[in-house]
């Protein structure tokens, strides 16, 4: 009396699992024919890939292009993976993905398509005037607990940063850290955007975001020196370029392969005057 | 005859194949949860987990230790469930017994909308409204704390105990009531010593859903709590928890990964977490005669 029953449902699993997997075959064809173009990865660069990504398809009308987020790390996996044709990242591949992405016969070419500066953000009622990357360091392994260790006020300082699944986070932490551990009392925000309203209603916090995202509520950059002896420097345009700012970066666009047809097409988007012009506008880093 | 006893069968075998194939999804979940965690033991070993430090992503040497992870979400739950509750069952017992019809279907409505609420427009509400509220409430120095997710938390679990409990108070049966108006009780000392305690084990168990909600919810936590991985048993210091967890770094992990494998761990506290909480409610509603045995 039970083994019909069972038998029943195992029939029911394999035949539920078949048309699953008929499903999820017929999906990945569909999306081939449609010409469409994912990518995947940095929240850093969400805007700036969707704004290229609308420019791109006034252009080219048939090409379907789509852009999620998620940070660097997940846009890592999904291309190796397979599960998307483009990564946009902020970090450069560590090099155990690229011993996965070998192992999974993908092979990654990177493309620098801008730059950015991580700027330090404070609420703007914050006295601090300058941070030297020695400062950010403690602040950041909570050696430094308080305003005053800084010349500010008596208040305990809200470190701020991002999940450790964002591409800002493992760059701040490998060239601002310098490799050692984030304290566990910081506090890891899902998204730039959500350290932006943090700090501006938390007066005694500190976090970093993408240059993108300073022009964004209640906040204020704070310059930034090398060490004690050199000059503070503000994270603009000349300073990111010329390296005279100490925390900046290149944003890739990472492909399987040399890129080609519509990947090629979106990549030559992206660096021709046109796709630039868009880079600086979202508040990065143009290539020249 | 012989076609109406066929058909009873074929209906019974049915029922039967649809209980059964949920029971071996289940089993199959647990399978895969295990599979996927067990490598674990092996490679930096079990020992790992039982720490008080996560870590994940690290130049020096990545820690898995989940008793932050675990305190964090204990710490939520509690919270979120003690606010919740009185709300809830006060909420119920003014819609069954005290409110006009009009009120009932008006508030009634309201509830509804709470309880559809996404959970991502919740937690930026609390983001931008609850958190700088509850800093200046306390004279913090940030409100991304383990009681601002808590509050969001209760939000969502209200609904759950208010539209159970509800039901539950309702089907007091109304001889109750008469017997005790009749031998001279206010109304108030009727809801409170004879309705409500007669309604007491569906109300348990709609404050044990509430909890189930509340240990589960993710999106919201992971906004406003601060997410820093610290063992702590205040409410205003940040927390993380496991669900939160989960969310932010699977995305991330590359499969077969020592932190790939950890997460798995996470999952399998979190389901046994809420394994115990059910047994719990099951015990109490025995204890009420809820279930029959």
């Amino acid at each position: 009396m039970k083994n019909p029953a069972i038998k029943l449902a195992v029939l029911m699993l394999v035949l539920f699992s078949f048309a699953a997997a008929g499903c999820a075959k017929k999906d990945k064809t569909d999306s081939k024919d449609k010409k469409s173009v994912t990518i995947k990865g940095s929240d850093t660069m969400v805007h700036l890939m969707s704004t290229l990504a609308e420019a791109f398809m006034k252009k080219h009308p048939e090409v379907q292009v789509s852009v999620t987020g998620g940070g660097s790390g997940t846009g890592i996996a999904a291309l190796i993976n397979g599960t998307t044709d483009i990564c946009a990242s902020s970090r450069d591949m560590q090099q155990k993905e690229k011993d996965q992405a070998k192992e999974k016969n993908i092979n990654a070419v990177e493309k620098t398509i801008a730059y950015d500066g991580i700027a330090i953000v404070v609420h703007p009622d914050n006295p601090l005037k300058d941070v030297t990357m020695e400062q950010l360091k403690k602040i950041y392994t909570g050696a430094y607990k308080n305003w005053k260790e800084l010349g500010g006020p008596d208040q305990p300082i809200t470190v701020l940063s991002r999940e450790s699944n964002s591409g800002t986070y493992v760059f701040f932490q490998e060239h601002v850290l310098n490799k050692e551990n984030f304290a566990p009392t910081v506090k890891l925000m899902p998204a730039s955007s959500s350290i932006v309203q943090s700090i501006s209603a938390d007066k005694w916090s500190i976090g970093y975001v993408g240059l993108g995202y300073t022009k964004e509520g209640n906040i204020k950059v704070v310059p930034v020196k090398k060490d004690d002896s050199s000059p503070a420097v503000t994270p603009t345009h000349n300073t990111v370029l010329d390296k005279s700012y100490g925390i900046a970066r290149p944003l890739y666009l990472y492909f399987n392969g040399e890129p080609a047809n519509n990947n090629k097409l979106l990549l030559d988007f992206a660096t021709s005057p046109d796709g630039q012009k868009i880079v600086e506008e979202t508040g990065y880093i143009t290539l020249k | 005859m012989n076609k109406q006893r066929l058909k009873a069968k074929i209906i019974k075998y049915f029922l039967q194949s649809c209980g059964s194939l949920s029971i071996i999804i289940v089993l199959l979940i647990f399978l895969f949860l295990f599979k996927e965690a067990f490598p674990f033991i092996g490679s930096p070993g079990i020992g790992e987990l039982f720490h008080n430090i996560w870590n994940p992503v690290s130049f020096q040497k990545e820690e898995f230790g989940l008793y932050p992870l675990i305190t964090g979400s204990i710490l939520v739950t509690i919270l979120a469930t003690v606010i919740a509750i009185p709300f809830g069952i006060i909420g119920a017992v003014y819609i069954s017994e005290v409110a006009s019809a009009k009120e009932r279907e008006f508030l009634k409505a309201f509830i509804e909308i709470l309880a559809g609420i996404p959970s991502v427009v919740l937690g930026f509400f609390g983001l931008v409204v609850i958190a700088p509220l509850i800093k200046q409430l306390f004279d913090l120095n940030t409100g991304l704390t383990a009681l601002t997710g808590a509050v969001l938390l209760a939000f969502m679990a209200i609904p759950t105990i208010m539209s159970i409990s509800e039901d539950a108070i309702k089907s007091v049966p109304s001889a109750y009531k008469e017997a005790s108006l009749a031998l001279g009780a206010s109304k108030l000392e009727t809801i409170w010593k004879v309705v409500v305690p007669a309604a007491l084990s569906g109300i348990v168990a709609s404050v044990m859903l509430g909890m189930g909600r509340v240990v589960g919810e993710t999106m919201t936590v992971m906004m406003v709590t601060g997410n820093a991985p610290v063992i702590s048993m205040n409410p205003f210091t940040s927390v993380r928890t496991m669900t939160a967890t989960i969310a932010a770094e699977m995305g991330e992990v590359t499969i077969g990964s020592h932190h790939y494998m950890a997460l798995f761990w996470v999952g399998i506290v979190l389901m046994l977490m809420t394994f115990i909480l059910n047994l719990i409610s099951y015990r109490v509603l025995k204890k009420y005669g809820m279930i029959d045995k």
